[in-house]
């Protein structure tokens, strides 16, 4: 099965990013097809690479970009969600005038469109958060 | 992309004090770029995205009300109201904007968007979803 996965809220405050996580790495392991990872929202926050857990705790963004690594995902973070949560790639920093660049390897800006074409082109849209 | 799909948006939070009302606006607008078949919702507090009268510059946030009458502009028309909500809260259709279409197979004829609808008629609604989004 095909599967656009969308991730509504942050890191560590609520359990939903580590169970999408789970979630992608189970369906992927079970030879199931990831269209896209879209984060929405606070969701943003999951691609930050200034994420720096004590290290007795999981790296969420960590875990994120290498399973993107792995498996070549799509992860898309929603530009303006982005813009005002202050997650900036190179491009976004330069436009908004901002001297740091804190996308994380894996993630990449783009719209909301892209959230609806995961929904016209997979067979299950699954919601994480809220 | 040659297939359609039934998109229901799901609007369940008042306009202000949180962004979900905005943001459904938001994806709504930019998916009708995508030709689907799009359904909204409003129901609990979400039916006062709708109302007249909106003033939020005591609270510094932008009235986006405005930006609902657009809708049947983007071949959005099928706005489903909850009407044990409207009652519960003591509106009535009066009490919303008029949101209008005009219908191509009927000469171009304006028509209401919004249809008050019964939870049973709602769960009819989710039924027919290809994506539901919740809001």
């Amino acid at each position: 099965m095909k599967f656009t996965i969308q991730i509504s809220t942050g890191p560590y405050t609520h359990q939903a990013s580590d169970t999408a996580y789970k979630f992608t790495r189970a369906a992927l392991d079970a030879g199931h097809e990831i269209h896209r990872v879209f984060f929405y929202h606070d969701g943003v926050n999951n691609a930050t690479s200034y994420t720096a857990p004590p290290q007795d705790d999981r790296n969420l963004q960590q875990l994120w970009s290498e399973l993107a690594e792995q498996h070549s995902l799509d992860m898309v973070v929603c530009v303006a969600a982005a813009q005002r949560r202050g997650i900036m790639d190179e491009g976004e920093a330069k436009k908004n005038g901002k001297d740091g660049v804190n996308i994380a390897p894996g993630f990449q800006i783009s719209g909301l469109g892209q959230l609806i074409e995961g929904g016209v082109q997979s067979d299950r849209l699954l919601v994480f958060g809220d | 992309m040659s297939d359609t799909k039934t998109f229901v948006y799901i609007n369940r939070k008042a306009p202000y004090g949180s962004v979900y009302a905005l943001e459904s606006l938001e994806v709504v607008l930019i998916g009708a770029a995508f030709e689907q078949d799009v359904k909204l919702v409003f129901m609990d507090d979400g039916v006062f995205q709708l109302t007249k009268g909106q003033n939020p510059s005591g609270i510094g946030m932008k009235n986006f009300s405005k930006t609902y009458a657009a809708l049947g502009d983007y071949d959005v028309n099928q706005i489903y109201v909850d009407e044990d909500s409207l009652k519960e809260r003591g509106l009535t259709l009066d009490d919303l904007q008029p949101l209008v279409y005009e219908d191509e197979d009927d000469d171009w004829a304006e028509k209401d968007s919004i249809k008050l609808v019964t939870r049973e008629q709602i769960s009819d609604v989710i039924e027919s979803a290809d994506v539901l989004l919740n809001f």
